[in-house]
């Protein structure tokens, strides 16, 4: 293995690197010096994120176990973007007193579980999947603890091991039924031995719930609303966000790359599964009346939309599902963006605590509802180009139906979407949220999600890159 | 090939106007979102001068043809590999000339508005409001395919609603945008419609290959046809109907009247030199088809053309808002484009017609705008629209009645102002190639010359009024845009433009028809000279003649109640008959099909409520009996 070899793992070497530094700094640096980590780890950061952009080489190293390409890098410069939105909007979280003490684990846990996200879109078989997998869940459930004196953070810590560790073991147990079946776990090996015997269809479904348990998906969610509502805001966002995100990802390339062969019945799969979770999280999201749990809620539902992309088995699904991810990354992170703002400066998260939030702070209102309208899919925000696009692969592979039910979702979710923007622009207020000035982090931390939301869509240089480096079924 | 890549700025610099005045205008003083917009527009005008010279006297034609540029061009929405919305700049001789024509009536307005908004509340929003429209208007006429086109056609038309109904606290004026807004509307449906046939059968959007002449309309000579007409007779026919709508040709017409509700400038520039003149500029622009592919539709385009010019001439000589009698003045004039349009063949001296009508395009621009801005100074002074409150102007206000003397003689048609060069090729098209066209054209010539001059000798001449004020000349902000007009005016016929501006794109050489010159100028004399004995001195003729043909009088003067049909059926038809069922079943039906749904929604919603118990272990039985009962239905479905 050369040192070009090495350099294919850029992304997860320069995340590894950085959290180290950022460990190293933290012990040089004592009481209120503490807060100058921020600055120097975003910065930093922001140097790591530049760097994933340079033209890089393509190839596969440990004997396949790892490979990279067009797609996997454009795939881990969507989540350091995501990334680098949340790390903005947490500072003026982590600057607070309480996490004086803790505030390099922040960084260092995201940045592991990260390097984990990483590493599961580059794996070449199912270990390394596996071990990025890992990686990728145990510190979010330290990160759901973050605020461990409070009960509900700690709540959700636990329910997030425990629930993980169910579903590790189920998927764990999938792959070794792939292994037994197939006698490998290189996924090139693996794909060609498959063979659709019932032994591998449950093997199957025991990995598929593994991975749906990652994305949220319906019958595999539960966790979610609690983890959700009980973590700080920012962990929920990139929870949210980046974290299902990368699940989405990997789901679309695993089955793409590993089981071509059974794609019929994993369409099936995806089918049913995706017309539970559009119309489940849509049916408990109207309900909400906390803004955390109500995102939580409206992710769900929004993953629904994902496998709309996903299930496309082409080159055409691949490309408006990346597609859809950046937009949501975008336009999620916006909404949480304002949520998490208005929680730190006030600690009120109740869709009640918004009303007449316009009167007082008119620039978050309106950016609130930037984002609500890019989720329920207006135009022409982003939101509903990344819809559209959806639904046109859909069709393209004639699932008028599912196109029909998500259609029918797509209209009830405007429905709850807008009870915030109500609630912002129209209902009354004797003592509404006061007037704040929020710092400069978030401040260019909701400007970058904003600028997404709104150009994203519009401009369709970004599509076509997609499209150039996607691929169908291998 | 020359690099014109920088005049993607031209119609950038006014764009970045508008949000800069849109967005901080409030925070400094009017007068200084007036100096932004007109400084922005200055650069525009500059750069658009500097691309004239440069495409029409330093490059020239190429191998004998004006070439046709893509400047700039990206793909915003890719459908198919041929079928796909550009943006980007298309520089031709048209364009070029567009260019031209629109900064520097565009400059001249920004100018005489520093003088005339004075004042005014909402004065920076004015010139916001003006920049976005400079912006969608050099859009519009550098689009590089007709989707492009579209949408700036639709910016074009908010930008003038927004600017007609610049004084949103009058009645009337939100009124009058309504209606401009809602008639261009309806008629941009036909616009839209015909792109959509057109784009299916050709597969395309671009201009260039619409219409060069072995591209897709031209070559195809098979397809369906419905009525007697091909499918792409058909499409040009309803492109043609969305011109139509927004060079305010009959029966579209009912708006521009009632447009005049904004502040004069902007008359002067949307209502009169640019807007109403896209739907010229779009035949134009897609004139080999037509002229080639489709001689049916350019047929109607020339019969609605002459029609609309005869029409709106007789209206126009019972006005008495001086405005309105400029409205229709345009209306007519611009008919005499379209007419000039549809005589029009293709090539060389055939194209006789289309170069004409650019060049009446043209010239017209100069000496309306003139005529608009001087109506504006007059306004400005005696604080009426109507001429029966103004009489023996000219001694307060000599410069604004010089200027309006040329522009009245020049829109008559008299030698040698540039409106007589223009005119006389339109005739002498007509002439050679429909001489019914050329009898209305004709009849049109002296109509206008009678009617521009009772508006003159009613402001200028006549009985003396008493003023509140005394009228006094406009300030020199105003009345160095009605020089700089009157000047181009003057002197703007003597471009040599069938050295430029043809339909091929090759130049020829056009001649002076003496045949058709010396009675045009005849006639034109004829109609000032009626003009002049019945209106220079207080007389009892006007009034005498107008008992003697009562029926006639009084339907031009109600403008042959246009309105009120509209009226009629949009309200007692369309309205009782199939508006209110909709509306009922709308109500009735649709909603409770809705509630019904939400009703559905929300007990389902309250119904499964259980399932989140906040307890993990049941989570983690939820989790596994989900896992079994996907399994052993797989498998039992894929073992069937």
């Amino acid at each position: 293995m050369t040192f070009q070899d090495i350099l294919l793992m850029r992304h997860e070497l320069l995340l590894s690197v950085l959290m180290l530094l950022i460990l190293i700094i933290d012990l040089m640096l004592k009481g209120e010096s503490r807060k100058s980590l921020i600055p120097v780890s975003l910065t930093l950061f922001l140097g790591v994120v530049i760097i994933g952009f340079l033209p890089a080489s393509e190839g596969s190293i440990f004997g396949g176990m790892y490979k990279t390409n067009g797609t996997t890098l454009l795939m881990k410069n969507i989540l350091n973007i995501a990334t680098l939105i949340v790390f903005l909007q947490s500072a003026a979280w982590l600057k607070k007193e309480e996490n004086n003490q803790k505030l390099a684990e922040f960084f260092i846990l995201i940045l592991s579980t990260l390097i984990g996200m990483n590493l599961m879109i580059s794996s070449g078989d199912f270990l390394m999947f596996y071990i990025g997998l890992e990686t990728a869940t145990i510190p979010l459930a330290a990160l759901a603890a973050y605020t461990h004196h409070q009960t509900k953070s700690a709540e959700a810590g636990i329910k997030l091991i425990l629930s993980s560790a169910l579903s590790s073991g189920i998927l764990l147990y999938g792959i070794s039924m792939i292994y037994g079946t197939t006698g490998s776990v290189y996924f090139t090996e693996v794909a060609a031995k498959w063979s659709n015997e019932p032994l591998n269809i449950m093997a199957f479904i025991f990995f598929f719930s593994g991975m749906a348990f990652k994305i949220s998906l319906v019958p595999f969610h539960l966790w979610t609303a609690d983890v959700y509502e009980g973590a700080p805001v920012n962990v929920t966002s990139y929870l949210s966000v980046v974290s299902k995100g990368s699940a989405a990802f990997v789901l679309m390339t695993v089955l793409y790359t590993v089981f071509p062969a059974m794609v019929e019945h994993w369409q099936t799969v995806l089918y049913v599964i995706a017309v539970l979770t559009m119309t489940i999280g849509n049916l408990f999201a109207l309900r909400q009346k906390n803004m955390k749990r109500f995102l939580a809620f409206s992710s769900i539902a929004q993953a629904g939309f994902i496998l709309l992309g996903i299930i496309g088995a082409s080159q055409l699904g691949m490309t408006t599902t990346i597609f859809f991810v950046l937009t949501y990354v975008f336009t999620n992170l916006a909404a949480f963006g304002v949520v998490s703002a208005i929680s730190n400066e006030t600690g009120k998260e109740n869709m009640d605590d918004y009303n007449g939030l316009y009167q007082t702070n008119p620039k978050l209102s309106l950016l609130l509802m930037l984002a609500l309208f890019s989720l329920a899919g207006i135009p022409p925000v982003a939101g509903f180009f990344g819809k559209f696009f959806l639904f046109a692969s859909a069709a393209s592979q004639s699932f008028y139906w599912l196109v029909f039910i998500a259609v029918v979702n797509a209209t009830i979710s405007l429905y709850y979407y807008l009870l915030p923007v109500k609630a912002i622009f129209i209902n009354k207020n004797e003592n509404p949220i006061p007037s704040f000035k929020s710092d400069v982090y978030t401040r260019t931390g909701l400007i970058i999600a904003a600028l997404g939301t709104l150009l994203i869509g519009l401009l369709s240089i970004s599509y076509e890159y997609i499209a150039s480096l996607s691929y169908g079924l291998q | 090939m020359t690099n014109y890549s920088y005049t993607l700025f031209i119609p950038l610099i006014p764009l970045a106007m508008f949000l800069l005045i849109g967005l901080t205008g409030h925070k400094f003083k009017p007068i200084v979102s007036g100096y932004a917009g007109t400084l922005g527009l200055t650069v525009a005008a500059f750069l658009s001068y500097i691309t004239a010279i440069r495409y029409f006297f330093i490059e020239g034609a190429v191998d004998g043809t004006y070439p046709m540029i893509k400047a700039v061009s990206t793909v915003w929405l890719r459908f198919t590999d041929t079928l796909h919305i550009d943006l980007g700049v298309l520089i031709d001789p048209i364009s070029v000339m567009m260019l031209v024509v629109i900064t520097t009536v565009s400059l001249m307005v920004h100018l005489y508005s520093l003088g005339y908004m004075k004042g005014e509340r909402g004065f920076a929003r004015f010139y916001a409001f003006l920049s976005l429209f400079s912006f969608s208007m050099l859009g519009l006429v550098l689009a590089t395919n007709i989707f492009q086109m579209y949408i700036f056609w639709e910016l074009v038309g908010v930008s003038s609603f927004l600017l007609i109904g610049f004084y949103y606290e009058k009645p009337s004026a939100v009124a009058a945008s309504k209606k401009a807004f809602i008639v261009t509307r309806f008629a941009d449906l036909g616009f839209l419609i015909g792109i959509l046939m057109l784009s299916f059968t050709t597969d395309t959007f671009d201009f260039k290959t619409l219409t060069s002449l072995d591209g897709p309309i031209i070559t195809s000579t098979a397809g369906a046809s419905f009525m007697g007409l091909s499918v792409i007779t058909w499409s040009l026919i309803f492109i043609f109907i969305g011109g139509a709508g927004k060079s305010a040709m009959f029966p579209l017409h009912i708006w521009l009247p009632d447009a005049m509700e904004g502040p004069t400038p902007v008359s002067a520039l949307i209502h009169a030199a640019t807007m109403v003149v896209a739907g010229v500029y779009l035949v134009a622009r897609l004139f080999p088809a037509y002229a080639i592919a489709a001689p049916d539709a350019l047929h109607v385009v020339g019969y609605v053309g002459g029609f609309t010019s005869l029409f709106a001439a007789v209206i126009a000589i019972t006005q008495i808002d001086i405005k309105r009698v400029l409205a229709f003045s345009t209306m007519s004039q611009i008919g005499y484009m379209m007419m000039s349009l549809g005589v029009s063949g293709y090539g060389d001296h055939e194209g006789l017609g289309y170069m004409a009508s650019m060049f009446h395009l043209f010239t017209h621009a100069m000496f309306k705008a003139l005529l608009f801005l001087g109506a504006g100074a007059i306004i400005h002074a005696v604080h009426s629209n109507n001429m029966t409150d103004m009489g023996g102007l000219r001694k307060y206000m000599p410069i604004t009645h010089i200027t309006f003397l040329i522009a009245c003689l020049t829109i008559a048609g008299i030698p040698p102002l540039s409106g007589f060069w223009s005119k006389d090729e339109i005739l002498a098209a007509a002439l050679h190639h429909n001489p019914i066209l050329f009898g209305i054209g004709f009849g049109v010539a002296g109509l206008t010359a009678f009617y521009m001059f009772r508006l003159y000798y009613n402001i200028f001449w006549g009985t003396d009024r008493h003023y509140h004020h005394t009228p006094h000349e406009a300030p020199a902000i105003m009345t160095f845009p009605l020089l700089f007009l009157a000047v181009a005016s003057v002197f703007s016929g003597f471009l040599p433009f069938s050295h430029m501006v043809t339909s091929d794109g090759k130049p020829f050489e056009a001649h002076t028809d003496m045949l058709v010159a010396i009675p045009s100028v005849v006639i034109a004399l004829i109609g000032i000279t009626f003009a002049t004995i019945m209106y220079k001195k207080p007389s009892t003729i006007p009034d005498r003649l107008a008992g003697s043909i009562k029926g006639l009088y009084k339907a031009s003067l109600n403008k042959f109640w246009f309105d009120e049909i509209y009226l009629f059926v949009t309200k007692r038809v369309i309205f009782a008959y199939i508006s209110r069922p909709i509306a009922w079943f709308d109500r009735h039906v649709v909603d409770a099909t809705m509630n019904l749904v939400g009703w559905t929604v929300t007990t389902a919603s309250n119904k499964i409520k259980g399932l989140q118990s906040g307890q993990l272990q049941q989570y983690a039985m939820v989790f596994v009996s989900s896992v079994v009962i996907l399994v052993l239905l797989f498998v039992y479905l894929i073992s069937k």
